[in-house]
């Protein structure tokens, strides 16, 4: 490996509120672990500031949210207002869930970087964090 | 170590445990004459000989091993000599009577249908109370109640964790008045009312046994369940407030309470749904389920109650998934597991402590985004096993459960389902069909013996809270769930509109949408509560749930008193949050 190599990516998995469903987020975690990124697992029952604390603490490059219980339209703002506060707005947030399709669009105004919905293969994941997100170091 | 201390394991914490019997590997009497198993070996010889020779030269099988979902390797044909060892009077007999494999009634549907419960609850009381007058309206039998996530985690709707999530995923709720609001109307001493909680469920039953009070119904006459497994929260569902052990003593204190005052109630409903959900197989579910039932009656029998004083009124919640024989197979094989372990393990006498009743619900993790109206078809699949398997009740899912909570149009489907199944198929008039299919039968033994392994596994470290401390359970889970989800992928699984027979440009469907002035109004009215009740019988009663918490007596009756006083679902928690301490997952994966 060449010191000059870029760094893996660095990417959270993060479960937001109260939703205990970590079936999706486990097995997202693993995959992009498999595809080679270093993967942070928040666990479960996670706050805003507790996931944007983390993120900011491990230097990560992305933040993936998983959300099962309907409160996306709540949490997801949070999670990326709180990022542009702590002066971290250039981490890229996505995520995935029980999410219907009319309020993907709204998600993406409010600043989400991509949505997958369920039926959503990890190798489309895993292809769209290899096309979109960049190490943080070399954005900046 | 001595044959004694192999067959008892001793926990660091109780006294000796007796080990879950295994299924019997050799049968007293055989079933089948030995010449006849000679001439059925010789036919299946010269079959495979000849006519399956001949077969496979011209087009050789679509896969070279097949298996059911759950691993367990099904052969080119099944016949009387496979079931050489089989006992029929011993290990399948007849229904309402041990070992129960054909079903826990004598006469199963032609006695009674099973109980259309159709899972509700969203938005405010108000809302999920519209929603049950409808849903009993439409020939619903039974309620069951879903609750929010914040009144699940044991949190007010104006806390800072219930941001986004009041009435989201069920109804919200924080104090009696929400309960009064949510069961007006509805005669509680008629109908029976089953309510999903599970680490907050003390609470809710105080609540229910309250407003039946408010009604003119004694405790003693109220009929239903509550969920309260929380084994299953640590292995699967990850919805919980305090540690597994202080919360396994709650649960034992709504089984003992129940056991004493409600005799009609089940006081906990034993889950492989949620497990099944989280990814395990059919096989683990089966296992992991059981397994939690017997840490229960261990637990309760331990602090001295007769297990014939509460075992009838424990009953289960199984998934229904995709495999249809395996699935029937699933809960005659439990019925068995559970009786056979009842007795044996546990000397249970009556007939009621050893027949294992059960709730089903199709898989919500099998209905797919894509093509959404192939989940009715489905879901009709699922629910078909469950009543071929002998389920007590059944929930149905809507078409459009992966999106959101189901439209009235959408759950309407799905109750019409059941009663197409119940009135027309021809399934309610005969009692376990599938009783004596070489394959049914097959999959019955394999799965016993297949569950009864994890069982043992988990007896050997000492139960299953000693088990799910050890991360044991999560951990096959997690790898079932991934190998599921590579099989998808790589396409070894197939799956009708997602990896196969896809379509373009597909329509959107309608779907449920919940406000957040359900949250704002649900804010406003604990306000109102919190100041018009008294404070210091509050205080008090938070009190007396606190010593009864800390001196380990039984919280359920000061509870009772507590939320009759107006005290709030999330003061109560707090209370067992300072006493027991918080819950934390790490987060490995």
């Amino acid at each position: 490996m060449s010191p000059t190599k870029e760094r893996n990516l660095r990417i959270i998995v993060a479960k937001p509120g109260l939703d205990g469903h970590d079936r999706g987020a486990k097995i997202i975690a693993r995959a992009l672990r498999d595809a080679g990124f270093e993967v942070i697992y928040t666990g479960l029952h996670q706050t805003p500031e507790m996931i944007v604390a983390t993120a900011i603490q491990e230097d990560v490059d992305a933040v993936g949210l998983s959300i099962m219980s309907g409160a996306h339209m709540t949490l997801f703002p949070a999670v990326i207002d709180l990022l542009r506060e702590k002066g971290a707005g250039e981490v890229a947030v996505f995520g995935g869930g029980i999410i219907p399709q009319d309020d993907v669009p709204k998600l993406k105004e409010k600043g989400v970087a991509e949505v997958f919905l369920p039926g959503s293969s990890t190798q489309a994941i895993i292809d769209w964090i290899r096309q979109n997100i960049r190490p943080r170091a070399e954005a900046a | 170590m001595g044959t004694k201390a192999a067959k008892q394991q001793r926990t660091p914490e109780g006294p000796a445990r007796l080990p879950t019997p295994t299924a019997p590997e050799h049968a007293e009497h055989r079933s089948y004459a030995a010449a006849e198993i000679a001439r059925v070996l010789a036919e299946r010889e010269a079959w495979s000989r000849e006519e399956l020779a001949e077969a496979l030269s011209r087009l050789p099988r679509r896969r070279e091993v097949f298996t059911t979902d759950s691993g367990i390797p099904i052969p080119d044909v099944l016949d009387p000599a496979s079931r050489r060892d089989a006992d029929y009077a011993r290990d399948v007999g007849y229904p309402g009577r041990y070992p129960f494999t054909r079903g826990p009634q004598p006469t199963m549907y032609r006695g009674r249908l099973w109980t259309v419960r159709q899972f509700a609850g969203f938005g405010s009381p108000e809302d999920t109370n519209r929603r049950f007058k409808y849903l009993l309206q439409h020939g619903m039998t039974g309620l069951s109640t879903a609750f929010d996530m914040p009144a699940l985690m044991g949190y007010d709707p104006d806390h800072p964790m219930s941001r986004g999530e009041v009435g989201k995923e069920g109804v919200s709720v924080a104090t009696l008045r929400d309960f009064e609001v949510l069961f007006d109307g509805i005669p509680l001493g008629e109908v029976t009312t089953s309510m999903t909680i599970n680490a907050s469920a003390v609470v809710a039953l105080a609540m229910y046994v309250a407003v039946g009070e408010q009604q003119g119904v004694p405790r003693a006459r109220l009929g239903g369940t509550i969920q309260a497994d929380m084994l299953k929260e640590y292995i699967a569902q990850k919805e919980w407030i305090v540690p597994p052990r202080p919360a396994v003593k709650l649960v034992c204190d709504m089984i003992e309470f129940c056991a004493k005052e409600m005799p009609r109630w089940n006081p906990v409903s034993i889950s492989g749904y949620h497990i099944r959900e989280a990814g395990a197989t059919a096989v683990q579910e089966l296992a992991f389920t059981l397994a939690d039932g017997l840490e229960y009656v261990q637990q309760c029998v331990d602090r001295g109650l007769d297990v014939d004083a509460f075992a009838p009124r424990l009953s289960f919640f199984w998934d229904v998934h995709n495999d249809f024989f395996e699935e029937a197979a699933k809960f005659r094989a439990a019925r068995r597991i559970w009786a056979r372990a009842m007795k044996e393990r546990f000397g249970a006498k009556k007939r009621e402590s050893l027949l294992l009743r059960t709730h089903a619900q199709t898989a919500g993790v099998s209905l797919t985004a894509q093509q959404p109206y192939n989940n009715v078809v489905r879901t009709t699949l699922q629910a078909f096993a469950a009543v071929l398997g002998g389920a007590q009740s059944l929930h149905t899912n809507s078409l459009d459960e992966t999106y959101a909570l189901p439209t009235e149009e959408a759950v309407t489907i799905a109750m019409r389902t059941q009663q197409i199944i119940a009135h027309e198929s021809g399934a309610a008039r005969v009692v376990d069909p599938l009783a004596g299919s070489y394959y049914v039968e097959y999959l019955t033994d394999e799965m016993e013996r297949r569950a009864l392994d994890h069982i043992r596994r988990i007896d050997e470290m000492g139960g299953m809270i000693r088990a799910v401390e050890d991360g044991y359970p999560q951990r096959e889970i997690a790898e079932s769930a991934y190998r599921y989800q590579r099989d998808i992928e790589s396409g070894e699984r197939t799956v009708v509109g997602v990896n196969a027979f896809k379509s373009q440009d597909e329509e959107p469907i309608a779907i449920l949408k919940i406000d957040e002035a359900v949250a704002r109004a649900q804010v406003e009215r604990l306000r109102s509560v919190r100041s018009s009740r008294a404070a210091p019988r509050v205080k008090d009663t938070l009190m007396v749930v606190e010593r009864a918490a800390r001196e380990g007596s039984n919280v359920v009756p000061p509870v009772i008193e507590a939320v009759k006083a107006y005290a709030t679902l999330g003061e109560i928690c707090d209370v067992f949050r300072k006493v027991f301490g918080v819950y934390r997952e790490d987060g490995r994966f």
